[in-house]
């Protein structure tokens, strides 16, 4: 899958129509019920709204001009009747109507969520957060008006045109035929519209998405914005996004608006053709006059529901597109994902072997090339080696965040493909470089790490990491928030909260890539001595730059260009005078000439 | 609602045009029962059959006009909506970016997200749909009450009598309304920030397995935004069905009250007749009162909030004489400088004198205030107490745009745009060429792994530098800095990933450079801060040690202590060498 940026857009499958209008259909079949009673309610709703005409005509007819007061006296008390009637049920349709469609958008919304969780890194490695969002929530709220009263009115509408169409046939033949001679040509326009604008909608919904990623990314990156003074240079990019996806807006709206003159076109000219060949039948004596007025009353009853039916298929097409963006994401197959025939990963013993494991990433570069190697229950392993040469690629692989190209990676002998995801991963405690809390308390965020911990659990990682003794410092102690991915804290603290999250997990495997990198070497010293006792007997990778941090470990593998180059203890290492005896001698050099 | 007339305002031309529009389409529509009774009359019954052809061609004429008028109404006022939505939101992120870091500290993305699309979004559906609806609306309703007050003024008035109650109903329905609409918009910000949240985190989310509760997290927001969302349909529910009743009683108030007058003779049964033709005219504007109500609430709602953020005012700005000097040297001066966060201090008395071109370590433990220190000096936060001069001048005087833009920092947390490599170098400046941007990576010793991809300059990286390793992103954002020749430069833990030769490397370019700027360099490592003109130890927001790498092993304090604890690792080396 290709990168996606900010200002690309993005490539959706394409569905066909009746496809997708099939899989928006099948989300209502759980409300079968509820949305035939909603059906049964307009219907009856209508039909009073159609006996409202007759009543006054009647009233008029009869009473009137009979001068029964009584008469006309029953019939308002009859009319208020029924339209009391016809107002609770409306409200109750509404009501109704409303459950459903809501229902409706949140099982989309959580099917879509739900799907996207599943999804392996590369999906998210390959696109912006932003755009995503634009998924899960724009779009999807888009779907929320067609799903209310479009869909149901469809079929009382439907009914309507029917029964209208039936008087009409019966009353003269031939004056339907003239009546109903423009409807080809409005389906055809409708059509010929419908294909060019979908594309258009398309478009439009990419560029929103476009805004959306840019409005994201630069809010996420503000405080490099202003401390380089680049609003006007951000300012500046957003409104070109904003000028596209308002150009391709307009561009979608000029084909779209011909929707209703289409409808309209139609009926006028309906309304010539049956007056240009009524003339001849009256003439001829085979229709009366009140024939024809009376038609050219029930063409325009015949429109209506035209007309609201090509309002429905106009916000069809206009939300298409925003289907068509969801269904993509959940026909996504997450690349790593339980096939369901897998073991559980019972309790981790440690041993972890890579046998043979060769791993790239899409664009096809090498990241890792034949790696072999056999990790003791226990052990501490440190990975040293330049930036680049493949050390987290190596942790991502152990807990399955990527597969491997060639090559299987074996814990206690199982091989992790096959086993289930969650059993693996619960049983890691896992550091990632980037330090990542949620805004919300301190004592919440590392009880993230297992999520039915007390709070004196919560405190005894804390205390085992040395962060308690600033997080007592904060305000509101553990009850500190820490602001968006822990802004309010250094990144040095956030390491070490994290750090008590990792631990909390009481992982049988721990990864720690970078962990302690931006802590200064006294808190480092602590913390090592911290979790010492918590670390034993359990197998840890450690990825780091400070000897500090790496010399006790049990082995060192040194990675050099995908490849372990050499691995042993400190001391074996250094007798070899090699690669790490190198960047030891070197980083000697530079402690005590300094930069 | 003022605020949005106002931008409607800008575009006068595309109110003034649809409502023209609409106005000839609906006069000719009053025209057609016309031309249907000239069929009827004269070419049916009086044969008059020369007329048809005529009458035919003006019916089709008709016809036709009001279908090009109703494209054109349709597109100007789409037109207008889309322009205005746009303009809101150019506002409203302008001013976003003026607002001040502590205003981010407590915002989340999610938020100003919410605001600057779905807010948007409901002004602009109200502007599309609300406008043509409440033009339309009210030209019928001001012809049928005319023709009706016309036809006879009893009748009419009658007709008229339940304006008053649908007038307060409305009324009440706005505020009912309003206040769910208020709900559900902070609401939806609620699920936004969560789900920004979590699919930012989501590879932590993923290495804890917590897939299921981030699942069941927002399964609650989304039942909690299904319960708000028919609240509202409730009260639209409760009101919509009894304007439609109050309506249809209209009517048949007047067909009663009008048949006893025709029973009594003072009016005729045709002007009935006519009159019930004229009152559905008069009666669905009145319903559509309701809808409007529906989406004024709604757009005003978000209006609201859209505005509450206009209104917040950057607490750290350019005074108004602000001074502008042509260049910043770089002298930089702490006087007595406190600081205090969230009502703590943070920072304390601190003193500082430091001449352009300099370089300053700073070490200290984690949370000691490093940060906070140099944060302080690009006004990203004001002093509590004391000053900062820069040049002799307080920063607070200084024209803001000048000062920051003579710095350029490297922030703990690096963060790098879904952009080339390239863009994301020369963000920091204006204009830059290829030459600067391979200059700017080869001073931050990151040109070699760029001219290794596949596509060079060009790559284009992930999300905050998803696909780099942190040794990586951390050089490519001094190289950002770099690219731009600023007189302060400051380095905040920056250098943190890299291994010992590169961080070498990159600081000796850096102190190799001609015209050195003022270097703040916050470190942990001895071998990068020992060469520096002053080191700063910070310990709880004071300055515990000061001098030169030679006078703080003199000190033995804090300094040394990290040195002899990092020096140690090295000490058995000779052992080793001995064992080979």
């Amino acid at each position: 899958m290709p990168r996606n940026t900010t200002s690309k857009d993005e490539d959706t499958l394409k569905t066909s129509k009746s496809t997708l209008i099939k899989r928006l259909i099948s989300y209502m079949k759980p409300f079968k019920l509820k949305i035939t009673g909603v059906i049964i309610l307009m219907i009856i709703v209508m039909g009073i709204n159609l006996v409202n005409p007759y009543l006054l005509k009647e009233a008029i007819d009869t009473h009137v001009t009979n001068k029964n007061y009584n008469g006309l006296l029953i019939i308002g008390i009859f009319f208020s009747v029924l339209n009391v009637l016809s107002m609770f049920l409306s409200r109750i349709r509404i009501n109704i109507l409303s459950e459903v469609s809501n229902k409706i958008v949140l099982n989309i919304r959580q099917e879509l969520y739900t799907h996207i969780q599943k999804l392996s890194f590369t999906f998210f490695d390959n696109r912006p957060v932003g755009k995503i969002l634009a998924r899960v929530v724009g779009d999807v709220n888009s779907l929320q008006q067609l799903f209310s009263d479009s869909v149901t009115n469809l079929i009382p509408e439907i009914l309507t045109i029917i029964c209208t169409l039936f008087l009409m046939f019966s009353m003269n033949f031939k004056l339907t035929l003239a009546a109903v001679a423009t409807l080809p040509l409005l389906i055809g326009g409708l059509f010929f519209i419908e294909t060019f604008s979908r594309k258009r909608w398309q478009t439009y919904r990419k560029k929103r998405s476009n805004l959306n990623a840019f409005i994201h990314e630069d809010f996420s990156g503000i405080k490099v914005v202003q401390s380089y003074n680049m609003q006007e240079k951000t300012s500046y990019s957003f409104k070109n996004y904003c000028n596209s996806m308002m150009s391709s807006f307009i561009k979608a709206v000029r084909l779209n608006d011909f929707f209703w003159p289409m409808v309209e076109l139609c009926s006028g000219i309906g309304i010539v053709l049956v007056y240009w060949s009524s003339i001849k039948l009256v003439n001829t004596g085979s229709i009366s006059i009140g024939t024809l007025v009376a038609f050219t009353a029930y063409i325009s009853i015949f429109w209506r529901p035209i007309m609201n039916i090509t309002n429905f298929y106009n916000s069809l097409i206009t939300n298409f597109a925003a289907a068509e963006r969801i269904f993509d994401i959940l026909d996504t197959k997450p690349d790593i994902e339980n096939k369901g025939s897998e073991a559980i990963m019972p309790l981790i013993n440690g041993n972890v072997q890579f046998k043979n494991v060769s791993f790239g990433y899409d664009n096809g570069t090498k990241v890792l090339d034949d790696v072999s190697f056999n990790v003791k229950p226990g052990e501490k392993i440190a990975l040293v080696g330049p930036t680049g040469a493949g050390k987290t690629t190596i942790i991502n692989l152990i807990s399955r965040f990527y597969d491997t190209t060639k090559g299987t990676v074996l814990i206690d002998g199982y091989d992790i493909k096959n086993v289930e995801l969650e059993s693996l991963r619960s049983q890691m405690g896992i550091m990632l470089q980037d330090t990542f809390l949620f805004s919300m308390s301190i004592m919440d965020n590392i009880r993230y790490g297992k999520l039915d911990a007390s709070d004196e659990e919560v405190i005894n990682a804390a205390k085992a990491v040395n962060a308690h003794d600033f997080i007592m410092k904060l305000e509101r102690g553990y009850e500190t928030n820490v602001n968006e991915r822990g802004s309010r804290l250094s990144v040095g603290q956030r390491q070490l909260i994290s750090f008590a999250r990792a631990m909390l997990a009481d992982p049988r495997i721990l990864i720690l890539d970078e962990a302690t990198s931006n802590i200064d070497t006294q808190t480092e010293r602590l913390v090592q001595n911290g979790i010492k006792k918590l670390l034993y007997g359990r197998t840890s990778f450690i990825i780091a730059h400070r000897l500090s941090t790496i010399r006790d470990a049990n082995r060192i593998f040194y990675v050099k260009d995908g490849k372990i180059v050499e691995s042993g203890t400190h001391k074996e290492l250094l007798a070899k005078k090699t690669a790490y005896y190198d960047l030891y001698m070197s980083q000697y050099k530079f402690i005590s000439q300094g930069a | 609602m003022k605020k949005i007339l106002k931008y409607i305002g800008k575009y006068k031309l595309l109110v003034f045009l649809p409502f023209v529009f609409l106005f000839v389409s609906i006069v000719l529509d009053l025209m057609q029962p016309f031309l249907s009774k000239l069929i009827v009359d004269r070419v049916l019954l009086n044969k008059e059959n020369s007329l048809l052809g005529i009458i035919l061609v003006s019916l089709a004429a008709i016809t036709l006009v009001r279908v090009i008028l109703g494209y054109f109404r349709e597109y100007t006022l789409d037109c207008l909506g889309v322009h205005v939505a746009t303009d809101i939101k150019n506002d409203l992120f302008d001013h976003i970016q003026t607002l001040s870091f502590k205003y981010f500290d407590n915002m989340n993305t999610g938020e100003l997200m919410s605001r600057l699309t779905e807010d948007v979004d409901n002004i602009w559906m109200a502007l599309a749909f609300g406008i043509s609806l409440f033009i339309e609306n009210s030209i019928y309703f001001i012809f049928a009450a005319a023709i009706l007050l016309y036809l006879n003024w009893k009748l009419a008035l009658i007709s008229l009598c339940i304006m008053p109650i649908l007038a307060w109903l409305a009324i009440k329905l706005e505020k009912d309304i309003e206040k769910a609409f208020d709900k559900i918009s902070d609401h939806a910000v609620h699920i936004n920030t969560t789900a920004q949240e979590d699919i930012s985190g989501i590879r932590l989310v993923k290495a804890f397995a917590r897939e299921k509760h981030e699942i069941l997290k927002f399964l609650n927001l989304n039942a909690v935004n299904y319960n708000l969302n028919v609240e509202k349909s409730k009260i639209w529910g409760k009101y919509y069905p009894l304007i439609e009743f109050l309506t249809n009683i209209s009517i048949v108030l007047v067909i009663s009250f009008g048949g006893m007058l025709v029973i009594k003779e003072d009016i005729s049964i045709g002007t009935l007749v006519a009159f019930n033709g004229y009152l559905s005219m008069l009666v669905w504007p009145m319903r559509m009162m309701g809808w409007l109500t529906n989406v004024i609430s709604q757009a005003n709602t978000s209006a609201k909030k859209i505005f509450g953020i206009m209104s917040t005012k950057a607490d750290i700005a350019s005074k108004q004489d602000c001074i502008k000097p042509s260049e910043i040297k770089g002298d930089i001066t702490f006087k007595n400088v406190s600081f205090k966060y969230n009502n703590s201090y943070v920072l304390k008395n601190i003193n500082l004198n430091i001449k352009a071109g300099s370089t300053v370590a700073i070490m200290g433990t984690t949370g000691s205030g490093k940060t906070s220190l140099v944060s302080l000096i690009g006004r990203y936060y004001d002093v509590t107490e004391g000053s900062i001069e820069i040049d002799g001048k307080d920063i607070r005087d200084l024209d803001l745009d000048i000062l920051r833009s003579s710095m350029s920092v490297v922030f703990q947390d690096t963060f790098l745009f879904s952009d080339s490599i390239a863009n994301n170098v020369a963000f920091s400046v204006k204009k830059s060429s290829e030459q600067s941007i391979k200059d700017a990576c080869n001073m931050a010793c990151i040109d070699d792994f760029i001219s290794s991809l596949e596509n060079g300059y060009d790559t284009e990286i992930g999300e905050r530098g998803i696909g780099l390793s942190g040794g990586q992103k951390q050089r490519l954002s001094i190289a950002r800095a770099m690219i731009k020749k600023s007189s302060i430069l400051i380095l905040d833990d920056s250098t943190s990933a890299l291994d010992m030769e590169t961080e070498f490397q990159l600081l000796k370019n850096l102190n190799s450079l001609k015209n050195k700027p003022t270097t703040f360099l916050i470190a942990h490592r001895i071998s990068a801060v020992k060469n520096a003109d002053i080191i700063l130890y910070l310990e709880d927001g004071s300055i515990k040690e000061y001098g030169t790498h030679n006078s703080l092993l003199a000190m033995k304090g804090r300094y040394y202590q990290v040195y002899s604890d990092q020096f140690k690792d090295y000490e058995e080396l000779e052992y080793t060498e001995e064992l080979a």
